[in-house]
C-alpha cells in the first residue's frame, strides 16, 4: 500500500507524520511511503532526507491525497483536507471525534476510514501506538523547560562564593503522563518539587520519581482510575474546595506551578484562582498544559504568556510537542508505524482492517461510510492493578490459641503412640522368655536413639551418611567371626565369605566416606 | 573373664558409632565423626577375635585384610556421581553376608540336634523349672564351638524365636541382596531404569511374600532346611521384582530403604546371635534408614507405599492447559544476564551429574563469586539419585558448602533473586505442584524458582521430567531455554562472563 504524510497546514504546527526512519521501517513491512514536499521541513526533516530513505516527494497535498492509499498527519484534519478524502482510502492522525462532530460527519460521507490516533485504548498492548502519552510525555518535559526560560532563578540550590541560592520549589499538578514527564525533569534539575493528584494510586509513581506527594485528608471512597481507563474523573464540590484550601496553603511558597490536570471530554477543571495567583511572589510562573482545554489557571490565555499585576508569568502556550518538533515528530511517526505493523499483520504490504481487534477497533472512527464512534469498551480493561486483598494477620490470641490446638493434638498423638507401643511391648514380654525380653530392651532404645540421632543430621550430608551406615552396617562381621570357628566345613566357608564381604564393606565405606567428608569445603 | 572383656569392647563400640552417627550433624564434626566410627569398627572386631571360641584369627585376620584391599580400590577409584552405585552393590553385600550368618545359624541348630540325639537327649528339653534348658552333658558341651554353646543351652521357645529370627534375617537380608542388585544395575544404566514388571505385578510379590509366610510356619515346625532354602529363593525374588518395578527417579527412596533393610537384617541376626553389639547398629542403621526414606517420601509428597508399588498415582481431574511457548535462549544470552546479575540462585537436578557438568558449573560459580556476586545453589531434598548426591557432587567440584542452600534455607528468597539457572531438573521447579490441585505431583514441595526476575533452563530438548508431567516453568514469560547437553552449554557460557 501507498502511506502518505501531509505537510501540516494549522500555522504554527511544526511536527510531520512521517520521519526517514520510520519511513525505512514501513518499507520493511511492503509500504511504499510519500510525502508532501516540504512536510518536514519545520521538525528538521528536509526533503533530500526522505529521497534518501527511499520516500517519494510530492509536490502539493492534492497530489499526495490522490497517490496515497493511506494518509497520515499529526493534527485533526481541517475541512478541506477531509474533503480529499475518497472511497476506500485511510486516514490516520488526531482527531478529537468527541469534539469535532461535524468533521466526524463529513469523513463519513466520503466513505474513507479514519483512524484516531487520540482514540488508541490504554490498553498495555496498545502502549505503543499511544501517541498521547507520547506527545504528553514532550509536553511535561518541554512545560518544565519553558517555566525555567522564564523563571529568574536557578532550579537548584547552591552554595556558591557570592552567597547561598535556594533551590525553586515546583509544584505539578496532575500526574498523568505529562506531569510525570514535569516532575522527573523538574527534580533532574534539582528543584524541591511536589505533585498532587486526585487519585491516592499514583502517590507511588510520584515518590518514586523522587517528588513529593501532596496528601490531602479526605473522607471519600477514592477513585479508582482503572474504572476510568486510567484518567481522572470529575471530583465532588467538597473534595474540591479540600484541594483549593490545600493550594492557597502552598502558593505563597512555591516559584514554579506547572498544572495538567484534564478530564476527558470536559472543560479541564479551575484548580489555580485568581487569588492564588496574587498570592504567588513575584517573578513566580505558572504553566498551564490545559490551556487548550480552557486552562486550570483563571488567569490562562490560550497560546499566550501573560505577566498578572503582582509579576507572575503565566505561559498559556498549547503547542509544547510542535516546539520540540524533532523529538516529537520522531515519537509520533513511531506511534503511527506501529498501528501501521498492527494493521499490516502479514508484513506483506496488504492493510487488513480487523474490525474484531481491540486496539483497532477502538481507534477507527469512521469505517466503510459509517461512523463507528463511540467504540464498545474493549474487552481487555485495566490498567492500574487492583489493590491485593490483604491477608488478614492472626491477632495474638489466635496465634496462641492456634499452638494450643496443636500442642494439645501432639500431645494426643504421642500418648496414643506411646500407649499402643506399650501395649504391644507387653504383648510380647507376656509371651517371650527373658533371655529374648534382655535382647529386647536394646534393640527398642537402640531405634529409640536412632531417630533421635538422625533427625539432627544435615540434608547436605546425607550421602555420607548412608555411606557411614553402610560401613557399620558391616557389624555383621562379628556373627561371622563367631560362627568361623566351628567345626562344620560348611559353615566355616560361608562364615569366612560373610568375613570378606562384610570386611570389603567397612572399609570401602569408611574409606568413601572420609574421600567425601574430606571435599566439603567452607568459603 | 575374656568374655567380660569382649561385651566392654562393645559398649565402648556401641557409644563410638551412636558418636559418629550424631557427629555428622555438621560439615566440620562429620570429620571426626568419621573416626568415631573406625575406632568403634576396630574394637568390636578385636574384641570378638580375641573373644571366647574364636578359633580360625588368623584365617579370620587375612579375609579382613583381604577384603580391606577390595574394599580400598573400590572407595578410591569411584567416581562422586557414581557413589548411588557404590552404595547400592555394598547394601547387597551386608544383604548377602546376612543370609550366609543367618544359612550357618540353620545348620548349627542342625547339628547340635544331632548332637543331642547321639547323647541320647532331647534338644531344648526343659527342667524342672519350666523353662530351663537341660542342656547337654558338661563333656560335650565343652567340646562345642561358642555358637554351638550358645544354641546348645537354649529352650525349646528359646530356639523357636532364634528361628523366627534368622528367618527374619535371612529373608531381609536375600530382599535387600538382590534389590539391592538391580538398584545397583539401573543406577549405573546396567538395567532398564524404567519401571518393569512380570505380567501378575504387584501380586506376585504379594504371593511370594505370603508363600515365605507359609515356609516360615513350616520350617518352624520343623519340616526341615529344604523350607528356609526355598524361602531364601522366594526373598530373592521378591527383592529383584520390587526393584525392577520401580522407576529411576524413586531411587533415592529406594537406596534409603535398602540402607534400613540391611540394617534390620543385621538386628535379626543379632537377635539370633545373642550379640547386643549387632542389635544396637542394627537398629541404628534400620532407623537411619528410614528416616531418609521419610524425608525422601515427604519431599515428594507421596507415600512410602505409592513409592513402592511403583509409577504415579493416576491424574485426579483435568489438569490445567499450559499457555504459552517455549523461548530459547543462546549462551550470549544468559551470560548477559548473568554479568547484569546480582544475586544468582543455581538449582541443579540429576541432569547435571548426568552431564557431568558440576566442574564446569563450580567454575562459573568462581568466576561470579570473584565479581563481588551473590551466587548459592538451592538443592531440592529429592534432587539426584541419592539423598545429599547433589552436595557431594557441588562438594566434589570444590564449591563451599556454606553457599548450598537446602530448600527450606531458600525458598523465601527467590522473588529478591535476579537470574535462576536450573540444571537438569524438572520436577521439582514444577509451578503445577502448588498452582493445579489435580496435578499428579500436587502438594509435593518444590523450588519456587518462577518468583525470581528471570529463570534459565538448562536442558537438552522439549520434553517432560520423570513423572511425565508437563512443566508450566518453562512457559513462563520470565523462563527462556537454554537448550543442550549441560556441559557443553555451560562451556559454551564460561567464557563470555567477563
Amino acid at each position: 500500500m501507498k502511506v502518505g504524510a501531509l505537510k501540516e497546514i494549522k500555522p504554527g504546527e511544526a511536527r510531520v507524520a512521517l520521519t526517514p526512519d520510520s519511513a525505512a521501517q514501513l518499507q520493511k513491512l511492503g509500504h511504499e511511503c510519500f510525502v508532501q514536499s516540504g512536510a518536514g521541513d519545520l521538525a528538521g526533516f528536509n526533503d533530500a532526507t526522505y529521497e534518501a530513505a527511499g520516500v517519494t516527494v510530492v509536490a502539493d497535498a492534492q497530489a499526495l491525497v490522490d497517490a496515497a492509499d493511506i494518509v497520515i498527519k499529526v493534527r485533526e484534519p481541517e475541512l478541506d483536507e477531509v474533503k480529499r478524502l475518497k472511497k476506500g482510502q485511510t486516514l490516520i492522525s488526531f482527531f478529537w471525534p468527541a469534539q469535532n462532530e461535524a468533521m466526524l460527519e463529513a469523513a463519513k460521507d466520503t466513505g474513507a476510514t479514519v483512524i484516531a490516533m487520540d482514540m488508541v485504548p490504554r490498553i498495555s498492548r496498545a502502549q505503543k501506538m499511544d501517541a498521547l502519552s507520547s506527545m504528553a510525555n514532550i509536553a511535561g518535559y518541554r512545560a518544565v523547560i519553558e517555566a525555567g526560560n522564564n523563571f529568574g532563578r536557578f532550579f537548584t540550590g547552591q552554595v556558591t562564593a557570592a552567597g547561598k541560592i535556594p533551590p525553586a520549589r515546583v509544584l505539578v499538578v496532575g500526574a498523568g503522563v505529562a506531569g510525570l514527564a514535569a516532575i522527573g525533569t523538574s527534580t533532574s534539575l534539582g528543584a524541591i518539587t511536589m505533585a498532587f493528584d486526585v487519585r491516592p494510586e499514583v502517590a507511588e509513581q510520584i515518590e518514586s520519581m523522587g517528588a513529593e506527594f501532596v496528601f490531602l485528608e479526605f473522607d471519600e471512597p477514592a477513585q479508582d482510575g482503572a474504572a476510568t481507563g486510567g484518567y481522572a474523573a470529575p471530583s465532588s464540590p467538597e473534595f474540591r474546595e479540600k484541594q483549593l484550601e490545600k493550594f492557597r496553603e502552598l502558593a505563597p511558597d512555591v516559584d514554579i506551578v506547572i498544572t495538567t490536570a484534564l478530564i476527558p471530554g470536559r472543560p479541564a477543571p479551575k484548580l489555580w484562582t485568581e487569588d492564588m495567583v496574587k498570592m504567588m511572589k513575584p517573578g513566580s510562573v505558572i504553566v498551564d498544559l490545559a490551556a487548550e482545554k480552557g486552562g486550570n489557571c483563571d488567569l490562562t490565555v490560550m497560546d499566550e504568556r501573560v505577566v498578572t499585576d503582582n509579576g507572575v508569568i503565566i505561559v498559556g502556550y498549547t503547542d509544547f510537542p510542535s516546539r520540540m518538533a524533532t523529538q516529537s515528530s520522531t515519537l509520533y511517526a513511531t506511534n503511527i508505524r506501529h498501528m501501521l505493523t498492527d494493521l499490516t499483520p502479514d508484513k506483506d504490504g496488504v492493510i487488513k482492517h480487523n474490525m474484531e481487534d481491540d486496539v483497532i477497533r477502538g481507534a477507527t472512527v469512521t469505517h466503510e461510510g459509517a461512523i463507528t464512534f463511540p467504540p464498545p469498551p474493549p474487552k481487555v480493561a485495566a490498567i492500574a492493578a487492583k489493590p491485593k486483598e490483604k491477608v488478614k494477620e492472626p491477632t495474638p490470641e489466635e496465634k496462641r490459641a492456634a499452638e494450643v490446638a496443636a500442642f494439645k493434638a501432639q500431645t494426643k498423638q504421642q500418648v496414643i503412640l506411646l500407649s499402643v507401643a506399650a501395649v504391644l511391648l507387653l504383648a510380647v514380654g507376656m509371651v517371650a522368655p527373658a533371655s529374648f525380653m534382655q535382647h529386647f530392651i536394646v534393640f527398642v532404645l537402640s531405634v529409640f536413639i536412632g531417630f533421635q540421632v538422625i533427625w539432627n543430621v544435615a540434608h547436605s550430608l546425607h550421602t555420607p551418611l548412608m555411606a557411614v551406615t553402610n560401613a557399620i552396617s558391616s557389624i555383621i562381621i562379628l556373627g561371622a567371626l563367631i560362627q568361623v570357628g566351628s567345626s562344620s566345613l560348611l559353615i566355616t566357608i560361608l562364615a569366612a565369605a560373610g568375613i570378606f564381604m562384610a570386611s570389603i564393606n567397612i572399609f570401602g565405606g569408611f574409606l568413601v566416606t572420609r574421600r567425601m567428608l574430606a571435599m566439603f569445603q567452607k568459603s | 573373664m575374656e568374655y567380660g572383656f569382649t561385651i566392654a569392647t562393645y559398649v565402648v563400640a556401641a557409644v563410638l558409632f551412636i558418636l559418629s552417627l550424631g557427629g555428622l550433624s555438621g560439615q566440620e564434626s562429620a570429620k571426626r565423626a568419621v573416626w568415631y566410627g573406625i575406632v568403634g569398627m576396630a574394637l568390636a572386631v578385636v574384641g570378638t577375635l580375641v573373644g571366647p571360641g574364636q578359633g580360625l584369627w588368623v584365617a579370620s585376620l587375612v579375609l579382613i585384610a583381604l577384603g580391606a584391599g577390595v574394599g580400598y580400590q573400590l572407595a578410591t577409584k569411584v567416581q562422586m556421581t557414581q557413589m548411588p552405585e557404590l552404595v547400592a552393590i555394598m547394601h547387597s553385600l551386608v544383604g548377602l553376608a546376612a543370609v550366609f550368618v543367618g544359612v550357618n545359624a540353620d545348620l548349627m541348630i542342625n547339628s547340635i540336634a544331632g548332637i543331642y540325639q547321639e547323647a541320647g537327649l532331647v534338644m531344648g528339653a526343659v527342667g524342672p523349672d519350666g523353662y530351663t534348658a537341660i542342656g547337654l552333658p558338661k563333656e560335650i558341651y565343652d567340646g562345642l564351638s561358642s555358637f554351638g554353646q550358645l544354641i546348645a543351652k537354649k529352650s525349646s521357645v528359646e530356639i523357636t524365636i532364634l528361628q523366627v529370627e534368622l528367618v527374619l534375617g535371612i529373608w531381609i537380608g536375600a530382599v535387600t541382596f538382590t534389590g539391592s542388585v538391580i538398584a545397583y544395575g539401573k543406577l549405573a544404566g546396567k538395567v532398564d531404569t524404567s519401571a518393569k514388571q512380570l505380567p501378575g505385578g504387584h501380586i506376585l510379590n504379594a504371593a511370594a511374600a505370603i508363600a515365605s509366610l507359609v515356609l516360615m510356619f513350616a520350617y518352624l515346625s520343623g519340616m526341615g532346611s529344604w523350607t528356609l532354602v526355598l524361602l531364601t529363593l522366594l526373598a530373592l525374588f521378591i527383592g529383584y521384582h520390587l526393584i525392577m518395578g520401580i522407576g529411576g527417579a524413586d531411587m533415592p527412596v529406594v537406596v534409603s530403604m535398602l540402607n534400613s533393610y540391611s540394617g534390620w537384617a543385621a538386628a535379626a541376626i543379632g537377635f539370633s546371635l545373642g550379640n547386643d553389639l549387632l542389635i544396637v547398629v542394627g537398629a541404628l542403621v534400620g532407623s537411619s534408614g528410614a528416616i531418609l526414606s521419610y524425608i525422601m517420601c515427604k519431599a515428594m509428597n507421596r507415600s512410602f507405599i505409592s513409592v513402592i508399588l511403583g509409577g504415579f498415582g493416576g491424574a485426579k481431574g483435568e489438569q490445567m492447559a499450559v499457555e504459552g511457548e517455549q523461548v530459547a535462549i543462546d549462551a550470549g544470552g544468559v551470560a548477559n544476564a548473568l554479568n547484569e546479575a546480582d544475586s544468582i540462585i543455581i538449582v541443579p537436578g540429576y541432569g547435571m551429574a548426568v552431564a557431568q557438568a558440576q566442574q564446569t558449573v563450580a567454575e562459573l560459580t568462581r568466576k561470579l563469586r570473584a565479581k563481588g556476586k551473590e551466587v548459592r545453589f538451592a538443592i531440592h531434598p529429592v534432587a539426584g539419585r541419592l539423598p545429599g548426591h547433589m552436595n557431594v557432587l557441588l562438594a566434589e567440584a570444590k564449591v563451599p558448602y556454606d553457599i548450598v542452600m537446602e530448600m527450606d534455607e531458600i525458598n523465601d528468597d527467590f522473588p529478591d533473586t535476579d537470574v535462576v539457572i536450573v540444571i537438569g531438573s524438572n520436577d521439582i521447579v514444577n509451578p503445577a505442584a502448588q498452582d493445579d490441585p489435580n496435578s499428579p505431583i500436587a502438594g509435593m514441595p518444590v523450588l519456587e524458582v518462577w518468583k525470581a526476575k528471570q529463570v534459565f533452563v538448562s536442558k537438552r530438548g522439549q520434553g517432560t521430567g520423570y513423572s511425565g508431567i508437563e512443566n508450566p516453568l518453562f512457559y513462563k514469560d520470565n523462563t527462556r531455554m537454554f537448550y543442550g547437553d549441560a556441559k557443553a552449554s555451560f562451556d559454551q557460557l564460561l567464557p563470555l562472563i567477563d
